[in-house]
């Protein structure tokens, strides 16, 4: 794809996102912070591209370095998406839970 | 499945991300916009999965798994308390996995054709850099929240001078790489260089931020791990990472925003790595106001000493006086006494800090509120931006001993109550409640703006000791002749002695 479409895509998309975080209040800081780190493990898209291709591509010489790498890779992005997005539930259940009792 | 659909469907996406953020501005929603996330997160996987047609590539599901389950782990072991430096571990681990694709993508390995070489060498470079400087910069942040070392700023020799040339290496490097095919193993010694030198800008850049500076410090590499997957997914062509990582990056730049606005530093001061005021290079004026600081922290010292003395002797004569309040009668003069204020108090506002965080207060502080309660009055928290080691630090410990969200104000809706609250109880605060923000123009923290807790008349302050806080400057509410009750020692039993007050009558 042309970069600069990309670079397109990065400044809407930052943009509108920023737009649209500005109204979090306070109060929500934490889990925000949290929430956006648990989309940051986004990354594990394109581990998971890497590592694949380079084990399903045929004649590729580097296999090891792709599985070894890009394994380690989804690992970490796994581990963030999976315990950003778990904390992050549970520190908003705790602001939730409130509203019932009062 | 067709490109033009595959475009189509991570379009949805980013805007279904975008949706399930613009839910988490209620706390009535922001669970639902958490669970839409995560959604939308695991579609982008199996997406991605079926446009490059890699579902029988078996090991990728192996590691996903075991991450998977480490993750959960985590997240359910975690306590509280541990937040921020949970938050700053894995920013880094978000960091290490964009690296890690910047480094793939920069092989060659596992990456398709590309028209643009260049722009592709370029990006996974980026990628490289700025996901390791996330990922040293987040584990010694890490590491200073989790005590594992000294929670003061760090400052090396040389220290701009090491800062400064690792960035000119990085920008010469980047620049250089459209020309690395000219020596031989040229690719593979540049990034060799970047892993090396990324890495030490990191840690150099995090090791010199002290404890108050951290919340910008994490809003900071929180920016750059969502910058540094934008960029890997420039490196790898895809769509959807570059603009998720894209708004994360702005949150985090968001966030940054609203931390330096509060403690008066500018987005560049801590860009060039001036996070800290210790780590400033102090200029005459400053020197000559840290010297007076310094002095009046020695009297203060001095002070706390001699009545300690006052103390011991005094334990003799009258042994049910506790320290405590022997240090605070021979402080103020008070006609009222803290029970009596304590009782006929009607509106209370409780303002919380670090301290209250260290102690673990919390629970007391819901107990003192809720007793207060029952007593008749009115009892308000004042949160400011900043206390505590990250954005909203305070907000998550009241929520997580049920104190409703409805009585926690933010600094600007609730300053000027101040004034016509019966009385303020601050626990564990103290740059953020310091009036010299206001008045002191030669101090470091002159200018950042602070809960007005000096216009009330009646001010109880549990905090652990009389030392100035983070920032060094002495604090004149310390000092003041009436309506000031200072407990001093661990929260849990100021508070504890508070509530034995409200008892009493």
């Amino acid at each position: 794809m042309n970069p600069l479409y990309l670079l397109f895509v990065f400044i809407a998309s930052s943009i509108l996102g920023y737009l649209i975080i500005k109204n979090v209040p306070s109060l929500l800081h934490t889990p925000l912070m949290s929430g956006m780190n648990a989309l940051s493990g986004i990354t594990i898209l394109g581990a998971v591209t890497a590592t694949g291709l380079s084990v399903s591509t045929v004649n590729n010489d580097k296999v090891f370095i792709g599985l070894l790498l890009g394994g380690i890779a989804i690992m970490a992005a796994a581990v963030n998406i999976v315990g950003g997005f778990g904390v992050t539930h549970k520190m908003l259940k705790m602001f939730d839970k409130k509203e019932k009792i009062a | 499945m067709s490109n033009t659909l595959y475009f189509i469907l991570c379009g949805l996406l980013s805007v279904s991300v975008l949706f399930g953020i613009s839910l988490m501005v209620k706390v009535k929603t922001a669970v639902a916009g958490n669970f839409i996330n995560a959604t939308s997160l695991f579609l982008g996987i199996v997406i991605t999965m079926i446009h490059n047609n890699i579902f029988s590539v078996w090991s990728t599901f192996l590691f996903m798994m075991a991450g998977i389950i480490i993750g959960s782990t985590l997240s359910l072991r975690v306590k509280m308390i541990q937040m921020p430096q949970y938050v700053a571990l894995f920013n880094g681990i978000g960091g290490l996995a964009s690296a890690l694709v910047g480094v793939l993508s920069f092989l060659g390995i596992g990456t398709t054709e590309s028209n643009y070489p260049n722009f592709i060498k370029v990006t996974s470079f980026l990628a490289v850099s700025i996901g390791l400087i996330t990922l040293t910069g987040s584990l010694v942040a890490a590491g200073k929240l989790h005590k594992l070392f000294s929670q003061k700023p760090v400052k090396w020799k040389f220290h701009s001078e090491i800062l400064n040339i690792c960035l000119l290496i990085l920008m010469a490097v980047t620049f250089g790489i459209s020309f690395a095919d000219v020596i031989p193993y040229g690719i593979i010694i540049l990034l060799i260089v970047s892993v090396f030198v990324s890495s030490l800008f990191g840690g150099a850049f995090a090791i010199r931020v002290g404890g108050a500076d951290m919340p910008i410090t994490i809003s900071l590499l929180n920016s750059l791990s969502g910058v540094a997957g934008a960029i890997a997914g420039m490196a790898v062509n895809d769509l959807m990472l570059v603009s998720v990582g894209g708004i994360v990056g702005a949150s985090g730049l968001f966030l940054t925003q609203i931390m330096c606005k509060s403690m008066n530093r500018s987005l560049r001061e801590i860009l060039i790595g001036n996070t800290s005021v210790v780590g400033k290079k102090p200029t005459d004026k400053m020197n000559h106001a840290t010297d007076v600081l310094e002095t009046n922290a020695e009297t203060n010292v001095s002070v706390v000493e001699l009545r300690r003395n006052e103390l011991t002797n005094n334990c003799d004569s009258s042994a049910k006086h506790s320290i405590k309040e022997t240090i605070i009668t021979s402080r103020v003069a008070v006609k009222s006494d803290p029970g009596e204020i304590l009782n006929s108090a009607k509106s209370v506002i409780i303002v919380p800090g670090y301290g209250m965080a260290l102690a673990q207060a919390q629970h007391l502080v819901r107990e003192l509120s809720d007793e207060m309660e029952a007593n008749g009055a009115e009892v308000k928290f004042a949160i400011h931006p900043v206390a505590g080691r990250m954005p909203g630090h305070m907000n998550v410990l009241l929520a997580e001993v049920d104190v409703p969200y409805e009585k926690l104000y933010e600094m600007d809706s609730v300053n000027d109550q101040f004034a016509s609250t019966d009385l303020v109880i601050v626990v564990g605060a103290n740059d953020v409640i310091n009036p010299a923000a206001r008045e002191a123009a030669d101090t470091p923290i002159y200018g950042m703006p602070v809960l007005n807790v000096d216009h009330a008349k009646v001010i109880f302050i549990c905090n652990y000791d009389l030392n100035p806080g983070y920032a060094g400057v002495d604090n004149p509410l310390y000092t003041r002749s009436n309506g000031v009750h200072l407990f001093l020692g661990d929260a849990n039993d100021s508070l504890n002695e508070i509530i034995g007050k409200l008892h009493q009558l």
